[in-house]
């Protein structure tokens, strides 16, 4: 499995990173060369093994269904790059 | 006296309680040594002002009777790890200005344990990295420097700038963070002691996230003995992270007895790799014998699928990393870009402006091995031999009580080197990735020099949640070295 120019910048798209020229060539080599040295993976039987979730042998807690946290909007936008209170703001999306 | 910052985090803790030193001084003192060593870039934010008043509290709460366990210790704090009000940056562009509102766990422990907060710690970004080199606020130098060689030497990564707080006397402990290596290839290399606990000991809440299934916050210090006292800190049971245990934190420093008769310590054929320095070959032997004089019976065990554990991880981690740092999205903290006027264009932007190469390398292989048509063949592959790779560990631990390896392949490397090829930098975790992917337990203790001068440590690797008997055999092996060499940063000062 190769991975050529196109196929990089479908996964920069996937991923929402904006690459430079010079950026997504690098990457072509940069990728097929990890993906390359990874797929020695196939060299092992692995079937009737079960895919790891988590090394922590115990049952996911549960908890009550309520709100537990919460009504400090002033809090959540302390950090946006830009807000008008109460809600974060973003470009135009619907015309 | 010798100077305050000469102290273990034991010994100024036990001149506290004494009454010889207050936490006033001893902060005091320890700020000075943060100023001092800027030059090495080990902090990215120091919080002098804030230390000092926490140090002030410490002192009251001691003259009142209420001393916690690191009652006016100061600490140094990787910059992964949210804390209220003071900038947290994940050595990222994209987190510019992030001010948490909220304390993470493990912290918000240690601050009701007493400790003092020196200021947060330089990184790989995203801990992304084994060099420290790929911090967007710029590299971190290590305080050693090989013998008649002036060129600068790497501190390891990811949790670089604790290991150089630490090995160069500013911090009585630093926190660090381990995904594949970060806590335990640093210590290595700067010549301290690095704890990796069970995954699921510390609460990951508040910690900045790299690989969910693997992250794991631990102590770095100067001796085991301050291991043990900073992870009780630490530790503990948090409604607020589904993958912390509910289990009660033993007293680890009970645990040092010195005694490890008739325990058996197994060493994996599998880690003796092609090319391995002979200097840490000879070290390791020397580990085998240390323990053979405690009366360990050391037996030779397989972990038969030891070299698929590095592909493994580099299909599990930046899997877990793509979906992680989906969130920078330039919308609720840190940068913002402005693309071609809508939305997408703003992520695009934001996200190619604000992570550096080797996260975007790494985010790429994630999506792209979590993508349709490839989600099977890479990323549940990688799930099913991460199955056998703990199963080997299992089994393993049937015959023996622990496992002793080194713990890096090599001695620090000088900057730059390394930085060419992706892989060659991956390949510094050979020894420590395999017991990340199981969870277990693992201890790296300084050991000896190589002929260059630099440090080098050897690992232990325990069952899970018993990190009780990793450290009682990682003080011995401390005590068997006699490692009790001073980085050339100290030299210098003196």
């Amino acid at each position: 499995m190769s991975i050529d120019k196109d196929t990089v910048n479908g996964i920069a798209k996937l991923a929402r990173i904006r690459l430079e020229e010079s950026q997504a060539d690098a990457l072509v080599g940069e990728l097929n060369n990890i993906l390359s040295w990874v797929e020695q993976l196939g060299e092992l039987d692995t079937e009737g093994v079960a895919p790891m979730t988590s090394v922590v042998e115990r049952k996911l807690p549960l908890r009550e269904d309520k709100v537990t946290d919460g009504g400090y909007p002033e809090k959540i936008l302390a950090n946006a790059p830009q807000a008008a209170e109460p809600f974060f703001t973003v470009p135009k999306v619907v015309e | 006296m010798s100077m305050p910052t000469d102290l273990t985090l034991a010994e100024a803790r036990d001149a506290l309680a004494k009454g010889e030193l207050s936490s006033k001084e001893l902060t005091e003192a320890h700020i000075a040594a943060v100023e001092h060593v800027r030059p090495l870039n080990a902090f990215i934010t120091e919080t002098p002002e804030q230390a000092m008043e926490m140090a002030a509290q410490a002192d009251s709460r001691r003259a009142a009777g209420e001393a916690g366990v690191l009652e006016g210790i100061p600490l140094a704090i990787k910059d992964l790890f949210c804390t209220e009000g003071v900038l947290t940056t994940a050595g990222s562009h994209i987190l510019d200005g992030f001010k948490p509102v909220y304390e993470s766990t493990v912290t918000a422990n240690l601050w009701r344990a007493g400790a003092v907060l020196l200021g947060k710690t330089n990184l790989d970004e995203f801990a992304m990295g084994s060099s420290n080199m790929t911090s967007y606020h710029g590299p971190v130098e290590s305080p050693w420097k090989r013998r008649g060689d002036n060129r600068k030497l790497v501190p390891g990564g990811s949790s670089g700038g604790s290991a150089t707080a630490v090995s160069a006397r500013c911090a009585l402990g630093a926190t660090g963070t381990d995904t594949g290596g970060s806590i335990r290839q640093p210590a290595s290399f700067t010549g301290i002691v690095g704890f990796k606990p069970t995954y699921g000991r510390c609460s990951r809440w508040g910690v900045v996230a790299f690989a969910s299934s693997l992250d794991q916050p631990g102590p770095m210090t100067r001796t085991v003995r301050d291991s043990a006292i900073m992870l009780r800190g630490m530790a503990g049971y948090d409604p607020k992270d589904s993958t912390s245990v509910d289990l009660p934190v033993p007293d680890y420093e009970a645990a040092l007895t010195g005694d490890l008769r008739g325990l058996k310590v197994g060493v994996p054929k599998e880690y003796r790799v092609d090319d391995m320095p002979q200097e840490i070959e000879d070290l390791w032997t020397a580990g085998v014998e240390w323990l053979k004089a405690a009366g360990v019976e050391i037996k030779e065990i397989s972990l038969p699928h030891t070299k698929y554990a590095l592909p493994t991880y580099y299909i599990v981690a930046p899997a877990e990393a793509s979906s992680n740092l989906a969130r920078y999205d330039g919308v609720r903290y840190g940068l913002r870009v402005d693309g071609q006027g809508d939305l997408t264009s703003m992520y695009e932007a934001t996200r190619g402006e604000g992570f550096g190469q080797e996260v975007k390398r790494r985010v790429m292989i994630g999506t792209y091995v979590l993508s349709a048509g490839y989600y099977d063949a890479y990323y549940n592959k990688a799930r099913r031999v991460r199955t056998l790779i703990a199963n080997d560990f299992k089994s393993a631990f049937e015959d023996v009580d622990l496992i002793l390896t080194p713990t890096a392949p090599s001695e620090a490397f000088a900057e730059g080197e390394k930085m060419d090829d992706p892989i060659a930098m991956y390949l510094n975790d050979v020894f420590t990735v395999p017991s990340s992917l199981a969870g277990l337990p693992a201890i790296s203790v300084p050991a000896g020099l190589s002929a260059n001068g630099l440090p080098l440590g050897l690992q232990l690797i325990g069952r899970a949640f018993d990190e009780e008997m990793v450290l009682r055999a990682g003080a011995v092996l401390e005590e068997a070295s006699g490692f009790d060499a001073v980085p050339a940063w100290l030299d210098e000062r003196a």
